[in-house]
């Protein structure tokens, strides 16, 4: 088993009992492959272990035929139509079709490791690379199309195909450019800053039932709302900078980071949007007054303006201007005064512009 | 059997008077490929690719990749009457009232999982070993390539059924495109057709999802297979085996029917997990919207490190020229993803060019051989890990009762002690390891057997270690070392005469310099002071 052998390289075999010194002359074998016995590296099963292992692929190849037919049978029997019928379904169809890829498996691999010889076969590599002669054949060749494609020698042509070439590549780039409008203001507002039909300030309504919010019944110290805007309530775009969370604090738990004129008796409406990048902060902690965004763990302090306490956020949650409308339902006073929402590149200082503008 | 059967012979007449498949089928059908239990993994991503084909062309046939608005009135109860995107109706509909949807449905997520798993350990493989060195550079980027794509192709499935879930990780993919210096915005314009979420983004993920990253994924997984077939596999150092010659079972028939087996094989176990493992139960979420979330939401395990990434940023944030640049988004997303990628995509070639190596290489390292590539390469792992359990803080947090904040601040710090501690443990294991060999080797292998020799001293016979051990153990190659030493006259050598030069030639020393040379034994004196805690007698025993 060393120094051997061109098998299978030369599609001959050396006929050689293993342990024997090979013959001088190769014997020209007609039916090399089916005579592995006195092939090197091809090391056949015993015939009495194959036999038996013969049976046991049998069994299997036999579960393999029996679980594939009830794959058939299960897709039959089993309807769906109701939770527990699919479940049932399910797990008839799935279970008999790993059975029967399991078996068939199984039985591969049997027949390979008992019924196939081992095999510890020698092939030669060779070098990936090509030889000398080829590589200065090639040079030449390439050299030569060269020069009598022309391509080298006429420069007006070579240098108007690239030209011809650049606005072609740019094409499909072009063509990308209707895939959306630009971006324009539109991260910088709400539909809270756009008054209702009848021109009145848009009231806050309770997300998923759409009730308006009377200010005098939220009145609960450390009751929290998820608020949307009236006449929004189911328009994604829309809801995805408009969602709110609305908190009601006792006067006095109130700090200096909440802008007072904004709330209405307590109550304080910020941004539910997270300013990481965007999940709805939607935890809050009663006794700390902590809202955590679940994605990324930001945390803000309700009680101070949602700035923030904790993890990757840069911003405060944007608070709302709030007060109540004639009816005493609660309205907002105006759009944010920032842009909600993860950060962009346009966004700029925002917050110190907004404080320009309001002095 | 003297001729084969008519049915077989017919057609490969015809075929080979057609286009010479004889001369095809000579050099091939006998193809050698050698065996080791680690060159299987990159078959489990192989083989979970064409389930994925198979299982997601079925669920094509009715999914709806539409974001207008629909009641559902299908079978699931508990969402009847409410209002949701054709594409969440359309995935319940698959779960629900298609016989062997949900099944589908579970051994696609299944095989998605395992794909990207295959691939990544697959690759741990081949870089331990070191087989991605010369000749096979080409296929080790081609390797990354579609590790990547496989990562953007999991993202945009994820994204399709417009689930809770789903869309929670459409919101934060949205915040990390927008956070872009310059063009974010408009990226995110563009990819969703405007403001977030629109009603554009799913159609597009679609054909993303459906067509292009598969057919990209599908050519370069041909162009890895072809190039493995061309390039020959490599093969684990052993007896007889050398980087001239490749040793072990012919293409036909075993290598064939192994391979089959071991396509039913990863088959059927995914079967197992689609039948018996619940995945991704979109209908417990619920539609999407933008307002709502679910604590404790997670994204698939390869988006995990990301995910931990963005969870372990502080809160930094600068103003540059009037403009906002979202460092705590902006690192997270692209770092750790681009040292990973970048780095895993050039090592090759730095190995090259620390150690001057140009060979060809077939005989795969023991990674212990290498402890230097080995170290850097538990190092990267350590990294990837904690980003990745970090992905997962708030369940850690949660199961372990470990305070929230506590587990990110660990994860900060060990982001970057980690590493550094991996690298060391694992060198010095490395040098541990091949000290091991080197005893065996010189030394043999203890027999259990307890001799007393006349002067009184007990000893325990070492016998010779099996030849196929000892042949594996002898397999292991020197590293190159750059040449540094300076001439007669005092003048280094060219390459190392710059600062970099320099550098490189330290950085080739430190990397090739084989600290634990094996003896095979013949060489007294290193016993007596590598092993003068042994009772003398061995060695008798073993010359």
């Amino acid at each position: 088993m060393t120094e051997q052998n061109e098998y299978p390289e030369s599609g001959r075999v050396r006929t050689r009992v293993l342990g024997t010194p090979p013959a001088d002359a190769p014997i020209v074998d007609s039916d090399p492959i089916h005579a592995p016995e006195g092939v090197p590296g091809v090391i056949p099963q015993d015939p009495v272990k194959a036999r038996k292992a013969e049976r046991l692929v049998a069994l299997l190849f036999l579960i393999t035929f029996l679980a594939g037919a009830g794959f058939i049978a299960s897709y039959v029997i089993f309807q769906v139509g109701s939770i527990s019928k699919t479940a049932t379904s399910n797990l008839a169809l799935g279970g008999t079709l790993a059975l029967a890829l399991l078996a068939l498996a199984a039985g591969l691999t049997v027949w390979v490791r008992q019924i196939m010889p081992k095999y510890n076969l020698v092939q030669e590599r060779h070098e990936m690379r090509s030889d000398d002669d080829t590589r200065e054949y090639v040079q030449e060749t390439f050299l030569q199309g060269a020069d009598e494609s022309g391509f080298v020698k006429h420069r007006l042509l070579r240098r108007t195909l690239l030209l011809a070439a650049a606005p072609l590549g740019l094409a499909p780039l072009v063509l990308l450019k209707d895939l959306g409008p630009l971006p324009g203001t539109s991260l910088r507002h709400t539909v809270w800053g756009e008054p209702t039909k009848d021109g009145k300030p848009r009231r806050l309504v309770v997300e998923g039932s759409g009730q308006p919010i009377r200010a005098a019944d939220f009145n609960s110290p450390g009751g929290i709302l998820s608020v949307v805007p009236e006449g929004y309530e189911e328009d994604l775009n829309a809801l995805a900078k408009a969602t709110l969370i609305l908190l009601k604090f006792r006067p006095e738990e109130l700090k200096s980071g909440t802008n007072l004129n904004w709330t209405h008796d307590g109550i304080v409406a910020y941004s539910k949007i997270c300013t990481h990048v965007g999940c709805p902060a939607a935890l809050y902690e009663q006794t700390t007054h902590h809202i955590l965004c679940p994605c990324h763990q930001s945390t803000f302090d309700a009680a101070d303006g949602a700035r923030v306490v904790f993890g990757p956020a840069a911003r405060p949650l944007p608070q709302l201007p709030i007060g109540i409308d004639g009816e005493g339902y609660l309205v907002a006073k105006s759009d944010f005064k920032v842009p909600v929402g993860p950060s962009f590149w346009e966004r700029g200082d925002a917050e110190a512009e907004a404080r320009e503008n309001a002095s | 059997m003297n001729a084969p059967p008519k049915a077989i012979a017919g057609p490969s007449t015809f075929l080979d008077d057609r286009i010479g498949a004889g001369n095809f089928l000579k050099r091939n059908l006998r193809k050698i490929f050698p065996d080791h239990w680690s060159f299987l993994l990159g078959e489990i991503a192989l083989y979970s690719f064409i389930i994925l084909l198979l299982t997601g062309t079925f669920l094509t046939f009715w999914f709806k990749p539409g974001m207008g608005e629909v009641t559902y009135t299908g079978n699931y109860a508990p969402l009847y009457g409410v209002r949701m995107s054709e594409a969440y109706a359309s995935a319940l509909h698959i779960s629900f009232d298609v016989r062997g949807g949900l099944l589908m449905r579970q051994i696609h997520h299944w095989s998605a999982l395992l794909f990207v798993g295959g691939m990544t350990v697959h690759m741990l493989r081949i870089f331990f070993t070191g087989a991605y060195r010369k000749p096979r550079e080409l296929n080790w980027i081609i390797g990354i390539l579609l590790l990547s794509l496989a990562l953007l192709e999991g993202l945009t499935g994820y994204s399709l059924p417009d689930d809770l879930l789903s869309g929670a990780g459409l919101r934060i993919t949205q915040g990390v495109a927008q956070s872009i210096p310059i063009v974010g915005t408009y990226v995110s314009f563009f990819l969703f057709g405007g403001e977030y979420p629109g009603h554009d983004v799913i159609s597009r993920f679609y054909s993303i999802h459906i067509l292009l990253i598969p057919g990209i994924l599908l050519a370069l997984v041909s162009a890895h297979m072809i190039l493995m077939w061309v390039q020959k596999h490599t093969q684990m150092p052993g007896k007889n085996r050398t980087d001239k010659n490749v040793v072990g079972a012919p293409f036909y028939p075993a290598f064939m029917i192994k391979s089959g087996a071991f396509f039913l094989f990863t088959f059927g176990v995914i079967a197992l997990l689609g039948t018996f493992a619940q995945i991704n139960p979109i209908w417990l979420f619920g539609p999407y919207t933008p307002a709502d979330i679910s604590a404790g939401s997670q994204p698939d395990w390869y988006m995990g490190f990301l995910e931990g990434a963005l969870r372990l940023m502080p809160s930094w944030e600068i103003n540059f020229l009037g403009h906002t640049v979202t460092l705590s988004v902006l690192i997270p997303a692209l770092v750790p993803l681009g040292l990973v990628m970048t780095g895993l995509a050039l090592y090759p070639f730095l190995e090259q060019w620390i150690t001057g190596d140009r060979r060809e290489h077939h005989v795969a390292d023991r990674p212990r051989n290498n402890p230097h590539r080995t170290a850097i390469g538990i190092s990267g792992m350590t990294f990837y890990g904690i980003l990745w359990l970090l992905g997962a803080n708030d369940e850690l947090s949660a199961n372990f009762h470990l305070d929230l904040y506590t587990t990110t601040w660990f994860g900060r710090i060990a982001i970057f002690v980690g590493p550094a501690i991996a690298y060391w443990v694992t060198y010095r294991m490395c040098i541990g390891l091949q000290r091991k060999d080197a005893e065996v080797l010189s030394h043999g292998v203890e027999s259990g057997v307890i001799k007393r020799l006349p002067n009184g001293q007990y000893i325990e016979v070492h016998t010779p270690p099996a030849e196929d051990i000892a042949e594996h153990i002898r397999g292991k190659k020197e590293i190159p070392v750059l040449e540094s030493a300076e001439d007669g006259e005092g003048i280094p050598p060219k390459g190392a005469r710059s600062a970099i030069g320099r550098l490189r030639t330290k950085m080739s020393q430190a990397y090739g310099t084989d600290r634990v040379p094996l003896t095979d034994g013949h060489h007294e004196e290193e016993h007596a002071e590598e092993h003068a805690g042994v009772g003398a007698g061995d060695r008798k025993e073993l010359h």
